[in-house]
């Protein structure tokens, strides 16, 4: 048997291939990592394996979403440990076959000298690794682990147990007559609000910064000040006060300025039709300084002899802007427009802050300006229906995401970007 | 044929300054009818005009009044805190994470670089249902340390993506003849990487700053109590508590918030900018 056979299948119990290997002080650092592994987190994995599996047995004894938050720190905690478990594996294999080929084996003081070099991404990037799982990749597991119990407020500690219930409560989602319902109403609001919000406030900003670009026109500093007022207020100071100038009795858009053009006050908070133009142009007004901004940037980075050439050539100025202009913001900002978009599918603060997603429709939980993830905001905080929360909270991800790597892909900076 | 011209410009001109000036009055008339609102007498915004008849200050001293239920000195504090250090902690953990995401090639970097451009895309409102449930069971309420770290931690995907991109755009030349001097890693970030990503550490900055200064959904599943509010919870209480009633005192906490932010905002506006568009050809 070669050696390389021998000493990985020996370090199934970790730091004996490296002993095989005569690297004493490694393997017994792995021996005493996994031993110390085993001790620490031994207990926690077995209780949380067990909770993860049965979601507890007793009540009161077991409460559920303990168990099912441990069972999820013992995936992560077992993860890392069949990380180093491999790294012990990989190393004794290394090594046996380095003495296959009749090498020497790398000195500890080589192998330390290497651990530090090659470590020192690992030293800086550790901290935010830690954080990141800590506070995204749990809660998120988490989440998504919810959408295949029952849990929801008849299945809550301490009185009750939840459990695993599988796919059914996607199978719910589409089934059950008021969700389905619900569910395709939300989804399709959400994709017309996306599209038209987004598309209004970037070829608006588009539009601006054109039309205060040309040559002739004077103050332009001013007017690019002016413009940019409504991205440098924080967002949510502007909608709570546009949802007062929209307020349907002593909004002043109805009261001022409906009434001195002579025109009836319109419902903008109590009918469903009304709420949505409103929020739409509410983030025209909101979203289009960003883009004005940017277009601003492009624009001065267009070389003037582009122009000048196409002067020449007797081009007009709407060819100039078709052939050079345009393409060219359109090169330098596809991911920045493809941002403005996954922004407003997921803008929730506009939605809620202007007034909570209403107006209430019968018989739903959602409202009538509600998307996707302000009625999972409700559905969570307000209806306690966790499970179905979280199955909407996978699909709208599975949506983004498929959107996202479908648009990256056209983009290509994927693979600029890996 | 010169005479075509010039109508053509001329009405060119024409419509470019009607339609700024209507973009302006758009823009400012909401921004001056909450001034106008902040100054009025009275709670209710029906009497409301832009030019107050009798100016008061009531509203801005109802602010600092110290009511239990308006404790508007302490959201603006606890705003102000939480946003500083979400903000510093991003600007850290992102340039050392990109820095070693642009300049190292470790085993690893591939799947995490795959990882955290699935977490960008995958909105932090996924943690959501999470944090509900484990903040009530675990009684993790109302800590704004606990609300920094999350932030923190849903900024660093996008953010280190964003600083990648422009480090890879600083040539390894730079690098590559400090080492042959002699200079560590830590060194060559510090002295010469981090110096350079000027532009893009502003754009961190302000995405730090402005993400937990404008959310709702995180703070409001976490922060409970009035004197742990940040000010879109508390303004927003204040407004839909007692729509209306309370709306004049809103505009003036609107307006106190607002000016400094903006004033901020339009002063660095060129550093953000140059950041902005690098950042827009990068991905």
């Amino acid at each position: 048997m070669q050696h390389r056979t021998i000493a990985p299948l020996l370090s199934i119990i970790p730091g004996l291939g490296q002993f095989y290997n005569k690297q004493w002080v490694k393997g017994l650092v792995f021996l005493i990592l996994a031993g110390s592994f085993g001790v620490a987190f031994g207990d926690l994995l077995n209780m949380g394996f067990w909770g993860l599996f049965t979601l507890g047995t007793q009540v009161p004894r077991d409460n559920s979403i303990f168990l099912l938050a441990e069972g999820i720190i013992a995936l992560i905690v077992t993860a890392f440990g069949l990380g180093i478990y491999y790294w012990n594996l990989k190393d004794a294999y290394k090594n046996g076959k380095l003495r296959d080929e009749n090498f020497p084996i790398t000195s500890l003081k080589s192998e330390y000298q290497n651990l530090i070099g090659q470590g020192y991404p690992y030293l800086i990037s550790g901290p935010s690794l830690f954080l990141l799982i800590f506070a995204v990749i749990f809660p998120i597991l988490f989440s998504f682990a919810l959408a295949f119990t029952n849990y929801d407020l008849y299945h809550s500690p301490p009185a009750n147990l939840a459990d695993w219930v599988g796919l059914e409560t996607f199978a719910e989602i589409f089934t059950v007559d008021i969700w389905r319902s619900t569910f395709f109403d939300v989804l399709a609001w959400t994709v017309i609000w996306t599209l038209v919000a987004s598309s209004l406030q970037v070829s608006l900003g588009v539009f601006l910064a054109i039309v205060v670009n040309q040559k002739e026109v004077r103050f332009k500093k001013f007017f690019r000040t002016i413009l940019v007022l409504p991205w440098a207020v924080p967002g949510f100071v502007t909608i709570l006060i546009f949802a007062g100038l929209f307020n349907d009795s002593f909004g002043a858009i109805n009261n001022d300025i409906l009434a001195f053009f002579g025109m009836d006050p319109i419902p903008w908070m109590t009918d469903e039709k009304w709420a949505r133009v409103a929020l739409i142009l509410m983030q025209g007004w909101l979203g289009f300084p960003y883009i004005f901004i940017v277009t601003t940037g492009v624009l001065q980075s267009i070389p003037d002899d582009l122009y000048e050439a196409a002067t020449i050539d007797g081009a007009s100025i709407f060819a100039k802007f078709k052939n050079i202009t345009l393409p060219m913001i359109l090169i330098a900002m596809a991911p920045i427009i493809i941002t403005q978009f996954t922004f407003n599918f997921n803008n929730f603060n506009i939605i809620y802050l202007f007034n909570g997603g209403g107006p209430a429709v019968a018989g739903s939980t959602a409202g009538g300006t509600d998307i996707l993830v302000s009625w999972i905001y409700k559905l969570t905080m307000q209806s306690s229906q966790y499970s179905l929360a979280a199955a909407l909270t996978i699909l709208l991800s599975i949506f983004v995401i498929g959107i996202a790597l479908w648009q990256f892909r056209r983009t290509n900076s994927f693979k600029e970007g890996a | 044929m010169q005479t075509t011209m010039k109508t053509n410009r001329f009405v060119r001109l024409f419509f470019t300054y009607a339609l700024l000036l209507f973009m302006t009055v758009l823009i400012i008339y909401p921004l001056l009818w909450t001034v106008g609102a902040s100054f009025n007498p009275g709670n209710s915004l029906i009497s409301t005009s832009i030019i107050p008849e009798n100016p008061t200050l009531d509203h801005y001293k109802e602010l600092f009044a110290g009511k239990e239920s308006l404790q508007y000195g302490k959201w603006y504090l606890n705003s102000l805190k939480i946003s500083i250090f979400t903000m510093l902690g991003t600007m850290i953990t992102v340039s050392f994470t990109a820095y070693a995401f642009s300049r190292f090639r470790f085993k690893g970097r591939k799947n995490a670089l795959m990882l955290f451009l699935l977490l960008q895309m995958i909105p932090q409102f996924a943690a959501l249902i999470a944090l509900f449930v484990l903040a009530q069971i675990l009684g993790m309420m109302n800590s704004h340390w606990l609300l920094i770290l999350l932030y923190i931690g849903g900024q660093i995907p996008m953010n280190t993506y964003l600083m990648k991109g422009y480090m890879d755009s600083i040539p390894m030349d730079l690098d590559e003849s400090a080492k042959i001097d002699g200079a560590s890693n830590s060194r060559i970030f510090w002295q010469i990487i981090l110096p350079l990503s000027r532009p893009m550490l502003a754009v961190v900055a302000m995405n730090g700053f402005t993400g937990p200064l404008g959310d709702f959904v995180l703070s409001s599943v976490i922060l409970r109590t009035p004197d742990s509010f940040t000010l879109p919870i508390g303004l927003y209480k204040l407004v839909n508590d007692v729509m209306g009633a309370s709306y004049t005192t809103f505009a003036a906490g609107a307006i106190l918030i607002s000016i400094p932010i903006a004033i901020t905002f339009l002063l660095l506006q060129k550093q953000f900018v140059s950041g902005l568009t690098a950042g827009g050809t990068k991905g």
